[in-house]
């Protein structure tokens, strides 16, 4: 899979009257491949997720622009999955999350509510749920934290988008279950052919399965590049910094590591 | 005053401050501009307004003047209002901090009582308490604080209780503050944004029963208030309607004026807080 | 089902003590009234013998101590003997029971007119934050909120009554229409919907600023961003994501807004003339007639008490979160 999914021209994004949240970005998003989009909080990632997925609200200025392949700008849920930190909060409480699941199937799939719920549970044993059954019928206050996020991510897989993106989707769960999610993101994404890109402020954790990675720092992107360059030989101090406060003797092996 | 400043900046405060402001003004100045008592018969009966220069809003049925009952009635609807609320507000306070501070059985029986007070419906306490006391301003405005102080003792009874919990109770502890001074340093502040806002609906009720009693006939007779006003139009309501309308505009205004206000300045006090 | 049985339970339990007070307190009412019972039938036949007099008090108990008046109060209430009404001359139960109805339907019909409308116009304010048509509804609704339910109802007889002729001003019936059936029900309705309208419109208000506030707060929630990043359509999210949540604590307010309404009921069917249990409680202050003042505050907590139940339940059932201890399927 070679091509340019997403490139970014200069992108500034500026709430309000505060300072600008995102400044002068350049960046090349290829597809198929898997970006981890480093940051402390502050920096802007979640800002560039917004960005890229279209869901910044009416009142920020936007500079630069994001071009996407064939011209055509992506539909949110369709063309692009988006994944939260929360799925606690990104779940809507009083409604079961079977529903939550099969209406973006239902949406953009085409299919009518049978089809989509079927559609829905099948989803649910890709994303390792067992008992799914029973799943359609809760509500997320009844799962656990790792449940929910594999919920969320059915939901946002549903309509086989060609971009995945996920906002710090660990960040709020267990170690264990981190790493669980995080092989389940690979797996689905390498099976589906899907673009992923993956925020997050651990780059030891994104150090296992990221190609490449871009670093942002207050607003600007410092770095980018294949995820064995910038760990070996990191061009700026920042980032030097970040992979030493993270990278601990349980991080896995990354030179001789399969790509 | 910054927080005029402030509140002048919000357009529901400023509407609500000029709203009050002219009400308290015709309070004031009814005894000045209309020194005659207003029960009193000042021309012919059933005047249109607009019509004789001396009674630019009329006459009733016996011949009162229509803008001095309306003045005189500013002054009763705000006295009832600010009254009963700050009755209230007292006495639910009062009780509302001893259930928060005694707990225990103390804490629940003071509970079940607020209860009891919410269940009967306020107005019909007020009705009772009236029908059995006589109809009197202080009774009047008693008989509302009756179903108004419960609102009061519940937050009192929430801030007591949270501030038990909090760490800066403690901290100001240890540095040697009294209690009362954590009382009105450390506590106060944070609790005016609800007791505002409380007071606001408390004052504006209060000022929606009395015209309502007042309505009914269970009013002080010996004042003009807008709801005897109303009832009084309500004979002749086919062929002198601006008799009970125009009173009820008022009754409107200083509800929509107390409600504007409150707004206001919840918006003031949290644009402060922000800045901070 | 049974979570909402099982809360039902526990807040009937603790409704009880509430009502005792409110039976005490209907009590000690009812001996702060000047005069008692005897007095009261005294009056009605016209003075009487001392020693009838003395004879009637011993015969009631009325010469008593306090204590055992208010065990003889209690035992008649729960032989559920509310006392017997001067002004009627007709036991109270029997004139409440005759008169709830009519305010059932004018309340009933009130709330169900504030909450759909209300919630409905709510939803419209609340889809667009901010637009022309959201402080419209925003200042409108404050408006509203402000007027007294009596005034309002004078301007509604004035408008449609008297001018445009499309209602009747006063009463719940054609007087002797001989209607039956359909048609005696459609004419009680014609009669109440100006009625209806002063009640229920202060609530109307209330319910739409509520459902306003409830949206916006809804729409700040990250299951609003979620469902905007599914790419749902509009309509979807406003009703099914955004709604269903910002109409939650309308279910709440209901209870709380019951007690204000029954009493609200008593100027609107005072100023038109409905025979309800609202204008009876005016009778009666009008008639210094005590013991069915009391026997109305009575009825009036436990007809609170009992829509406070039905509205936990409801809210029970409306929210999968309530009473959620099991349940993780961990």
């Amino acid at each position: 899979m070679s091509g340019r999914l997403a490139t970014l021209r200069g992108l500034g994004v500026t709430y309000g009257a505060g300072p600008a949240a995102l400044s002068d970005i350049d960046l090349a998003i290829a597809a198929g491949e898997r970006l981890a989009v480093i940051g402390e909080s502050g920096s802007g990632k979640s800002t560039l997720a917004l960005a890229l997925a279209g869901l910044l609200p009416d009142n920020v200025r936007m500079m630069g622009s994001i071009a996407w392949e064939g011209e055509v700008k992506p539909v949110p849920g369709r063309d692009i999955g988006f994944v939260f930190q929360d799925a606690g909060a990104s779940l809507n409480p009083v409604l079961q999350v079977g529903e939550q699941v099969a209406e973006v199937a239902q949406r953009h799939l085409g299919l009518n509510w049978r089809e989509a719920y079927a559609y829905a549970r099948d989803l649910l044993t890709q994303v390792q749920i067992p008992a799914p059954d029973t799943v359609l019928n809760a509500y997320a206050h009844q799962l656990s934290g790792g449940q929910r996020q594999r919920v969320a991510i059915a939901a946002a897989i549903a309509a086989r988008p060609r971009l995945l993106i996920a906002d710090e989707p660990t960040s709020a769960l267990d170690t264990i279950v981190q790493s669980e999610i995080v092989a389940l993101l690979e797996r689905l994404v390498r099976e589906a052919g899907m673009t992923l890109v993956f925020i997050s402020h651990d780059i030891a954790l994104v150090s296992g399965f990221a190609e490449r990675i871009a670093v942002l720092h207050q607003a600007r992107l410092v770095e980018a590049g294949l995820t064995a360059d910038v760990l070996r030989s990191p061009r700026e101090a920042y980032t030097a910094r970040l992979i030493t406060s993270h990278i601990g003797l349980d991080t896995p092996r990354l030179v001789g590591a399969p790509a | 005053m910054s927080l005029l400043r402030r509140l002048s900046r919000s357009p529901e405060g400023l509407a609500g401050l000029i709203l009050l402001g002219l009400l308290v003004l015709a309070a004031l100045l009814a005894p000045v501009l209309f020194p005659d008592d207003p029960l009193s018969i000042a021309g012919p009966a059933l005047l249109r307004p607009f019509a004789d220069p001396a009674f630019p809003l009329g006459t009733d049925r016996l011949g009162r003047d229509v803008l001095a009952g309306l003045f005189h009635g500013a002054r009763a609807s705000l006295a009832v209002g600010l009254a009963a609320a700050a009755v209230a507000l007292v006495a639910g306070a009062i009780v509302g901090t001893l259930a928060g501070f005694a707990g225990g059985l103390v804490d629940e029986t003071l509970m079940r009582v607020v209860d009891a007070f919410q269940t009967v419906p306020g107005f019909l306490l007020a009705l009772a308490f009236v029908s059995v006391t006589g109809a009197s301003l202080p009774v009047v405005i008693f008989a509302i604080a009756l179903g108004a102080w419960t609102g009061p003792a519940r937050l009192a009874r929430a801030e007591v209780l949270s501030i038990r919990e909090r760490d800066y109770v403690a901290a100001a502890r240890v540095i040697g503050m009294r209690p009362l001074e954590i009382a009105l340093r450390e506590v106060l502040p944070n609790a005016l944004p609800p007791v505002l806002a409380l007071s606001a609906v408390i004052v504006a009720n209060a000022v929606l029963i009395e015209s309502a009693l007042s309505f009914l006939g269970l009013g002080d007779p010996n004042i003009v208030t807008w709801g005897s006003m109303i009832a009084e139009g309500r004979n002749v309501l086919r062929t002198a309607p601006f008799l009970s309308i125009v009173p009820g505009l008022g009754l409107v205004a200083t509800v929509l004026g107390v409600y504007l206000l409150a707004e206001g300045l919840s918006d003031a006090l949290a644009r402060r807080k922000s800045r901070a | 089902m049974n979570r909402a049985f099982r809360l039902l339970g526990r807040r009937a339990i603790s409704s009880i003590p509430v009502l005792l007070i409110v039976v005490v307190g209907a009590f000690l009412l009812l001996e702060a009234a000047p005069g008692d019972a005897v007095d009261a039938y005294l009056l009605s036949i016209g003075g009487g013998d001392p020693a009838l007099v003395q004879a009637l008090r011993e015969s009631y108990g009325l010469d008593q101590s306090l204590p055992a008046r208010l065990s003889l109060y209690l035992s008649a209430l729960a032989r559920l003997d509310l006392g017997w009404s001067v002004t009627f001359g007709r036991p109270i139960l029997d004139l409440i029971l005759e008169r709830l109805p009519n305010t059932l339907w004018l309340m009933g019909s009130a709330v169900a007119l504030a909450f759909t409308l209300g919630s409905a116009l709510g939803i419209i304010a609340g889809a667009r934050p901010g637009s022309v048509r959201d402080r419209l509804l925003s200042t409108g609704s404050l408006a509203l909120y402000a007027v007294p339910s009596f005034w309002l109802g004078l301007v509604l007889i004035l408008v449609f009554a008297v001018q445009l002729r499309w209602f009747p001003t006063s009463g719940i019936a054609t007087i002797a229409s001989g209607k039956q059936g359909i048609a005696r029900a459609i004419d009680i309705a014609h009669h109440l919907v100006l009625p209806v309208c002063s009640l229920g419109f202060i609530y109307l208000a209330l319910f739409l600023r509520m459902t306003r506030a409830g949206m916006a707060e809804a729409w700040r929630q990250d299951y609003a961003l979620a469902a905007r990043a599914k790419g749902l359509a509009r309509r979807r999210i406003v009703l099914r994501h955004v709604a269903r949540n910002a109409l939650l604590p309308l279910v709440t307010m209901l209870g709380l807004q019951a007690a204000s309404m029954l009493g609200g009921s008593v100027v609107v069917e005072s100023v038109f003339a409905v025979p309800g249990f609202g204008r009876l409680a005016q009778e009666a202050v009008a008639g210094r007639d005590a013991p069915l003042l009391t026997g109305i505050i009575l009825v009036s907590a436990v007809i609170v008490i009992l829509i406070n139940l039905a509205v936990d339940i409801a809210y029970g059932i409306l929210d999968p979160r309530v009473g959620a201890s099991e349940g993780r399927a961990a």
